[in-house]
């Protein structure tokens, strides 16, 4: 689980291109600006990469995967 | 007879949603009956068009086979040839539909709401191919396919989260609150389509002045087609959506103050927002995904460029194939582009602050470049 959300936090922090999602990771990314649909893709692709979790962009849905800490639990769900 | 477009049109839905009201007052859902009402508004909005009714049972069987044909050669192993073919054969009713009239004389006929009924067909075929959609019987998928309030021009609703809304019967509270939203949508379609927009309509659009071919009256023509556009297309969703809620659906909204938006990404979240969310999901970002992914182009803002123009001149050409629509598309798409770097120079720079006479010039010239669009696609320029 640490593991997890260690290395999403590193992944979303470039995605994003801003430190806040560590800081505040309950942040919601959507609302303020700091994800986007091709910052999504992004982090589905390194999500992948890194952790080897297979996220379907069916699967994201913008409210199930608002903040990094939901990101974080959906992703230790699936593991 | 066209949905939505006459009083008789009401008064028969009244008459017929009466049951599914009264039920849902006291707590339960009629859903053989309101899946029947399905069919009994096929037969009244087609009735006197039997070759329209005509393709519209083939369509869907077409589709019906199609969706349930991949979903079970999905079940088996995940091919990307299987995915493709289906999603052609998905697309090809509609491209012929479109493309029929340049090459015959029109014999093949589509029907009103042949595109919306082909995007959620898409939709599902994309989802199977990701797994999300397991199961779907013949019963569901036409349901869903053909939910009548939505027929004709959506909004488009999502197979997993219509059938979420069919599973749950609402409590007698919930529904007394689908209800009153439901009246309050059908009473707020009336003022938005048959007055504000019958008016602007009848007085303004064809008012001497802006018929005239001068720059004035082009002018004055594009702020009233814009707001003609909007407050019928919105009028009509309302409709469609205070119809589902009564059926204990709550059909997603396709408008949300859209003249009101800063810039053109935000205009696109608040204007015909199915439609933009759907080209946003299977579009755009399935484009962005395979690019990333194969690392066919490293360079991630001419992916994402490349996305846009993809995803507006798709939308620019499913209005039809005329130029007024594929130069409409382009110019979204430049729109975006240019705003992308307009926003990532500013990223750098700031000189373009955030406060509210900023927001506020912001709103304007977003109404304006929004305006001209809706000019190109009026098909008055071009």
């Amino acid at each position: 689980m640490e593991n997890v959300k260690e290395q999403v936090l590193e992944i979303l922090e470039e995605v994003c291109e801003n430190e806040v999602v560590k800081e505040n990771p309950d942040v919601k990314l959507f609302e303020e600006g700091l994800l986007d649909s091709f910052g999504t893709v992004s982090l589905l692709v390194e999500i992948e990469q890194r952790l080897g979790l297979e996220v379907s962009i069916s699967d994201f849905d913008r409210e199930e995967w608002a903040t990094p800490n939901l990101i974080i639990q959906k992703l230790a769900d699936m593991r | 007879m066209t949905p939505y477009a006459t009083l008789t049109y009401f008064i028969i839905l009244a008459v017929f949603l009466l049951p599914s009201i009264i039920a849902g007052l006291r707590g339960k859902t009629f859903k053989t009956y309101n899946a029947c009402l399905t069919v009994v508004f096929l037969a009244i909005i087609f009735a006197n068009q039997p070759l329209e009714a005509g393709s519209l049972i083939l369509f869907t069987i077409w589709q019906a086979v199609l969706v349930k044909g991949y979903l079970t050669t999905r079940l088996k192993h995940n091919s990307t040839g299987y995915f493709y073919g289906a999603m052609v054969l998905a697309i090809l009713p509609l491209a012929l539909s479109k493309f029929a009239p340049f090459f015959t004389s029109g014999s093949l006929v589509g029907f009103l709401g042949i595109s919306y009924l082909t995007f959620k067909a898409v939709q599902m075929i994309m989802e199977i191919r990701d797994g999300r959609i397991k199961e779907v019987s013949f019963y569901r998928f036409l349901r869903f396919l053909l939910f009548f309030p939505t027929i004709t021009s959506g909004p488009i609703d999502r197979y997993r989260r219509f059938e979420k809304d069919i599973e749950h019967t609402p409590t007698k509270d919930e529904y007394k609150n689908l209800l009153y939203t439901g009246v309050n949508r059908i009473f707020q379609g009336f003022l938005y389509k048959f007055i504000i927009g019958y008016l602007i309509h009848h007085y303004i659009m064809s008012s001497g002045p802006v018929q005239e071919h001068t720059f004035m009256g082009t002018w004055l023509y594009m702020y009233a087609y814009s707001m003609y556009l909007f407050f019928d297309f919105a009028g009509y969703s309302a409709f469609a959506i205070g119809v589902s809620y009564m059926l204990g659906i709550k059909t997603p909204e396709n408008f949300n103050k859209p003249f009101i938006s800063r810039n053109i990404k935000e205009f696109w979240d608040r204007w015909h927002m199915t439609l933009s969310f759907w080209f946003r999901d299977y579009v755009y970002m399935r484009f962005v995904y395979f690019m990333i992914k194969k690392k066919v182009i490293k360079d991630r803002y001419l992916i994402s460029y490349m996305g846009f123009l993809l995803n507006f001149l798709i939308m620019g050409i499913w209005h039809g194939p005329h130029v007024n629509y594929i130069v409409y598309g382009l110019y979204h798409a430049a729109l975006f582009i240019l705003f992308d770097l307009f926003e990532r120079q500013n990223k750098k720079r700031r000189f373009w602050p955030q406060n509210r006479l900023t927001d506020c010039l912001a709103v304007i010239i977003t109404f304006h470049f929004v305006c001209f669009g809706f000019l190109i696609f009026s098909g008055r320029i071009i």
